[in-house]
């Protein structure tokens, strides 16, 4: 039986761990070479990174961290943040990831999916999404609206109907990211997850908001989703990896515990 | 020289990778001269076997793996290279390499919330002890991506089997000196280095 993965996310900007709270307030909190090989130690399922650096001179210091981690983290790696082109992609596979996440560019430019699934397929191209709850509308007919930019800027596009294209144009995962939860510790927004899992027929990461195992319970339970990413809860010291499969095995979750 | 099997089906740098992690230097070729006379081969492979079997024609690489396994000397497929060792594969409808009775099918489920691809960790269950198989026990859980799943006809190349939803798959074929794996041993963690480790001893027996 497949097991529930439990994935680490490290925000990376000029070759530093970040993590912001809503999208603002970013902090430096480590390196995240040492935290990535820590978490795989402790039995992590997978590994995602991204680049939130503003300027593209630091590019070059996030290719340097990927090709760092990929020498010492064999479980599945993706990496995203300003991906825009397929070279984007391939200087970033190149250098060690497994999988691409492509976000903003996507949202302007969707043909980038399809362009990445062709490149080096479906299952290593993942649409991340950023999402915020709004008023029901003709516009916004799931409640959820896409942001880009670092949940700056709103495109206009529902979330569902967002999440239902990137798979149709050749997604092979969708994280789905709620700017409301983000580094909230309050718990991830667990009608929007549910939602998009129902909808569509490839996996669904949930992101944004864990701050106790009860919310990865509550996520890949009621939530449906396939796997749930963790960030401040872990990076924090709080909980670790191995703690919180032990928990979810205990209430019932199928995760891997032999590492 | 261990040779790994460039064509153009993945990322073969993390396969390297692994390989040098777990003390074995590995050269990337596409060339078909050397990796039929390679002293070990990986054939690895992600994404589509449609384009994958085109490339490994136009490349001549086919008929370089069918003389390489006449040898007799090791060869480890991974995932596109476990489906590609068999006759035939349903993703576009393709003849493949025939080292192995049986054909590649796509996973079909009524149940929509078995996501296919199948995409994550899963149990090996071994139905017979290999060689490759030695530091591994049923239970040992490895990372899987794909869509497609292996049908060998005759069940004793069956060494492993997963299950996903209702559906018992053949995640390891051992054929003489061919041993396959669906899943990723080069992002399956400890384990999965510990059985590529395997392949650094192993003397193409199973």
């Amino acid at each position: 039986m497949l097991s529930k993965r439990i994935i680490a996310c490290l925000d990376v900007r000029d070759g530093k761990l970040a993590k912001s709270v809503k999208f603002v307030d970013t902090k430096d909190i480590g390196d995240p070479v040492l935290k990535a090989r820590e978490y795989y130690e402790d039995g992590l399922d997978e590994l995602v990174f991204y680049d939130i650096t503003a300027s593209s001179d630091a590019r070059n210091i996030m290719l340097d961290v990927v090709e760092q981690v990929a020498k010492q983290v064999y479980i599945p790696f993706s990496v995203g943040g300003g991906v825009r082109t397929v070279e984007d992609a391939n200087r970033l596979l190149w250098a060690g990831a497994e999988k691409i996440n492509v976000n903003s560019a996507a949202v302007k430019r969707p043909e980038l999916i399809a362009e990445c699934a062709h490149a080096f397929g479906a299952q290593n191209t993942v649409l991340s999404m950023d999402i915020l709850r709004v008023e029901t509308s003709r516009e916004f007919p799931s409640g959820y609206e896409v942001i880009i930019n670092g949940g700056r800027t709103p495109m206009g596009v529902d979330a569902l109907d967002w999440a239902l294209k990137g798979e149709e144009l050749g997604a092979g995962e969708l994280v789905v990211n709620s700017i409301d939860a983000d580094g909230t510790r309050e718990g991830y927004e667990i009608n929007l997850t549910r939602m998009i899992s129902e909808a569509v027929s490839i996996p669904v990461i949930a992101s944004g908001g864990a701050g106790k195992p009860e919310h990865l319970l509550e996520v890949l339970t009621e939530g449906k989703a396939d796997a749930a990413l963790v960030a401040s809860m872990v990076h924090y010291g709080d909980y670790t990896v191995s703690g919180l499969k032990q928990w979810l095995h205990e209430h019932g979750v199928k995760v891997r515990l032999r590492y | 020289m261990l040779v790994i099997v460039d064509y153009d089906a993945g990322n073969v740098r993390s396969v390297q990778r692994a390989c040098q992690y777990v003390g074995m230097d590995a050269e990337i070729s596409a060339d078909p001269a050397v990796v039929a006379a390679a002293d070990k081969l990986i054939f690895p492979g992600v994404g589509s076997a449609e384009s994958a079997v085109d490339t490994l024609c136009d490349r001549g690489l086919d008929e370089a793996i069918k003389s390489f396994y006449a040898t007799g000397k090791p060869l480890l497929g991974i995932c596109l290279g476990l489906q590609i060792v068999l006759e035939h594969t349903e993703e576009g409808d393709k003849t493949c390499l025939g080292l192995v009775e049986g054909a590649s099918e796509r996973f079909e489920f009524s149940d929509r919330s078995l996501k296919v691809p199948h995409i994550g960790w899963n149990e090996l269950t071994i139905n017979r002890p290999h060689p490759m198989l030695k530091n591994i026990q049923s239970g040992d859980e490895f990372y899987f991506v794909h869509s497609y799943f292996a049908r060998p006809v005759n069940s004793d190349h069956m060494v492993g089997t997963t299950e996903y939803g209702d559906k018992t798959f053949c995640s390891v074929i051992a054929s003489e000196n061919l041993f396959a794996t669906q899943f990723h041993l080069e992002k399956s963690g400890a384990l999965g280095l510990k059985l590529l480790g395997a392949f650094k001893h192993w003397d193409a027996t199973c």
